[in-house]
């Protein structure tokens, strides 16, 4: 810290012209009173050049000296002829400088970009992918971005890894935009992975702790051709679109219910047949790119213990099973679970979620991502509804979607806390 | 500061220049999707007799038939009620074919702002047999019902203002797609939703699950009788399906007479597509 505001100090210096090109700095480890008399005098000597950054005081304390690089050799002479101890800190100060500036530079730059994401507002899909890209920079300790594929129109699907490191770590994963329309799903994970980082960075608990059991892998957009195509126009055909893009059977009817074409009982009871209906399974089992990507990267990762997916409107926290009526095995636990994120999200702002199978919530539901995970060996497996229950329905005000997003985030700590207290 | 005005402004202009102009929008899905869904799923069926589960489909299908009759009797530019949770409920077979539903249930006044007081609720909602095809029949109960707030003085000053014969109301896309409802909208959104709740109503069985997603546009019409007129074009999501289907619908109202449903028209999303068969 004080190298820190020393090199601002000399940064002032450097407006002023001053250049500090081979300059040294000594840190002088005193251990006698006889050395501190004799560096006080030293510093005393106002011809010598010599740029005392802390004072002798004690033999407690290293003495910080900036060295002129014409006196180096002398001062050097000089410090061993009296038997001083010195260590070289910094051997070109103007490189420092010039390294310190620009990363202060960059620092600015990126909180300002950082900064300037309004999180109470909704972004396309380019700024969404800006602040990814930003929020990697600033944080390039701890997230990483990773491709994992290509969309039907040819878009990049990108996941971000919120990683301590280590090798095979226990993984959870997150996903939103499966559904173009829900608009508050994007929003919330976008804030979240700001969240996340932040939690992380100023060791916040349970963040650090999590992280030192699990990665986690957020994926903002999963489904980004539905996502720009509801931003084309506010148009209803445009806005309200629910699926993929890819081109159907029926020309007048592109897209795939991409939460109906996953390998779980797929084309069962509980996705239609038709492409023009909302819930079209699609021709085959992954056979939309967007939910292939994502199976693949999870199988061939093969360590995750919890997979999540955002979803509105309804205001449910929903577990396994959406193509039967028939309990999960876990189907206990994962009520209990699930009715705890409930009550830590109700205390931020009172917003009452129902807990319950998806079949026995919403309705049933086959090819299902959160069934796949499940049917795959992924225990804590939930899909939200996030708010409203209606009123604005996928309309939601963008005033509430830091509300919404906190009291998601209650949830999601109290979920992943208890993935990495029961590890399986 | 200026600067990043500018250039801010110069970069909104340059997102709205792609959109493609209306008359080149694409052809629209031709879903033909009538007002109620078609698929019955048996294992629904299966489900909905005896003591019901109330945070389950089935009890939430029935108390969301009662709310749309709730908002068609009491809903009002200044009154919309939403469900707010089911406490009880139960099904049974009905003599003559069909299913009866005991609810008994909360719903709260979306106008009042954050959470108003919860109103106690009742209702019976029979579904009659499939094929006949004819609405749920209701009879609803709710405690409390005359001690809401009176909202006359608001009602009042609203009809005031657009009983006029100059007045020629006409908006688009309520709420916006970021969820923006303008202050003077909001009663029209409010009386589209109400208006809406006789179609909802109408098109609901047990398999549907409507609420109104968008007030597409609203279209003020001549007054006739000293009743507002107001032609309304509305965008009803039906969550089981996840369909959006669009109606038409020309309705009345008055402080004195209330919501008064005149004309319906489903609208195809496919110009072309035949209407349904009812």
């Amino acid at each position: 810290m004080r190298v820190y505001l020393a090199v601002i100090a000399l940064l002032a210096a450097v407006q002023c012209k001053e250049l500090f090109n081979g300059d040294h700095v000594l840190k002088v480890h005193a251990e006698s009173e006889d050395h501190i008399q004799i560096l006080k005098e030293l510093e005393r000597d106002v011809n010598s050049g010599l740029d005392f950054w802390t004072h002798a005081v004690s033999t407690e304390r290293p003495v910080e000296i900036r060295v002129p690089h014409s006196s180096l050799n002398a001062v050097k002479v000089f410090l061993k002829k009296n038997n001083i101890h010195f260590t070289v800190m910094i051997n070109n100060v103007q490189e420092l400088l010039v390294r310190e500036r620009e990363e202060m530079v960059h620092n600015a730059e990126m909180e300002r970009k950082t900064k300037s994401l309004n999180f109470a507002a909704y972004h396309d899909l380019e700024t969404i992918y800006k602040f990814m890209d930003t929020l990697v920079a600033k944080h390039s300790n701890l997230i990483s971005k990773e491709k994992i594929g290509s969309t039907f129109e040819n878009r990049t699907m990108y996941v971000l890894k919120f990683s301590t490191g280590g090798e095979k770590k226990p993984a959870i994963w997150i996903d939103a935009g499966i559904h173009a329309r829900e608009w508050i799903s994007h929003a919330t994970a976008v804030w979240l992975a700001d969240r996340i980082a932040t939690d992380f960075e100023e060791n916040r608990a349970p963040v650090p702790s999590i992280l030192g059991h699990v990665d986690i892998f957020l994926m903002i957009v999963a489904n980004p051709d539905g996502y720009v195509f509801t931003h084309r126009s506010p148009n209803t055909h445009y806005r309200f679109w629910r699926k993929s893009r890819s081109v159907t059977s029926n020309p007048k009817c592109p897209g795939v219910d991409l939460n109906r074409n996953w390998d779980a009982h797929f084309g069962e009871p509980g996705a239609s047949n038709d492409p023009c209906a909302e819930d079209y399974h699609g021709p085959s089992v992954q056979s939309e790119i967007e939910v292939k990507n994502i199976a693949d990267f999870i199988m061939s990762h093969g360590n995750f213990k919890s997979f999540m997916t955002l979803h509105s409107f309804m205001q449910v926290l929903m577990y396994p099973y959406g193509y039967s009526d028939t309990d999960a095995p876990d189907k206990t636990e994962l009520h209990d679970v699930a009715t705890q994120a409930s009550q830590a999200l109700k205390s931020w702002h009172g917003t009452v979620y129902k807990v319950g199978s998806i079949f026995h919530t919403i309705k049933p539901a086959s090819g299902a991502s959160v069934d796949w995970a499940y049917l795959h060996g992924i225990k804590y497996s939930f899909a939200f509804e996030l708010r409203d229950t209606g009123k604005y329905g996928f309309l939601l005000p963008a005033d509430q979607i830091v509300s919404t997003a906190k009291e998601t985030w209650l949830a999601l700590k109290y979920i992943m806390k208890y993935v990495c207290d029961n590890p399986y | 500061m200026k600067t990043f005005c500018s250039v801010w402004l110069l970069l909104s202009l340059v997102e709205l220049s792609p959109a493609p102009p209306v008359s080149q929008e694409p052809p629209l899905a031709c879903t033909g999707a009538p007002g109620h869904a078609p698929q019955s799923e048996t294992a629904e069926d299966m489900a909905s007799t005896g003591d019901l589960e109330p945070t389950h489909y089935p009890a939430r299908r029935a108390a969301t038939v009662a709310l749309h009759y709730l908002n068609t009797h009491h809903g009002s530019p200044f009154r919309v009620f939403g469900l707010q949770q089911v406490h009880k409920a139960s099904a049974e077979d009905v003599a003559a074919g069909g299913r009866k539903y005991k609810l008994d249930f909360s719903v709260t006044d979306w106008a009042s702002g954050s959470e108003g007081p919860a109103l106690r609720c009742s209702a019976d909602v029979l579904f009659p047999q499939a094929e006949r095809h004819s609405g749920p029949e209701v009879q609803l109960h709710c405690e409390a019902l005359q001690q809401l707030n009176r909202t006359a003085q608001e009602e009042h000053a609203f009809y005031q203002r657009y009983i006029s014969p100059e007045s020629a109301i006409s908006a688009r896309d309520i709420p916006d797609s970021y969820g923006n409802v303008s202050e003077e909208m909001q009663p029209f959104w409010r009386l589209a939703r109400v208006a809406a709740s006789f179609i909802m109503l109408r098109e609901s069985s047990e398999n549907t699950e409507f609420n109104m997603a968008q007030v597409a546009s609203v279209t003020q019409q001549g007054s006739r009788e000293e009743q507002l007129m107001l032609e309304f074009v509305v965008l009803l999501h039906d969550f089981p399906s996840q369909e959006i289907i669009q109606w038409k619908l020309l309705a009345s109202w008055s402080p004195d007479r209330g919501v008064r449903v005149l004309q319906t028209e489903w609208q195809p999303r496919c110009p072309h597509a035949t209407k349904p068969p009812n």
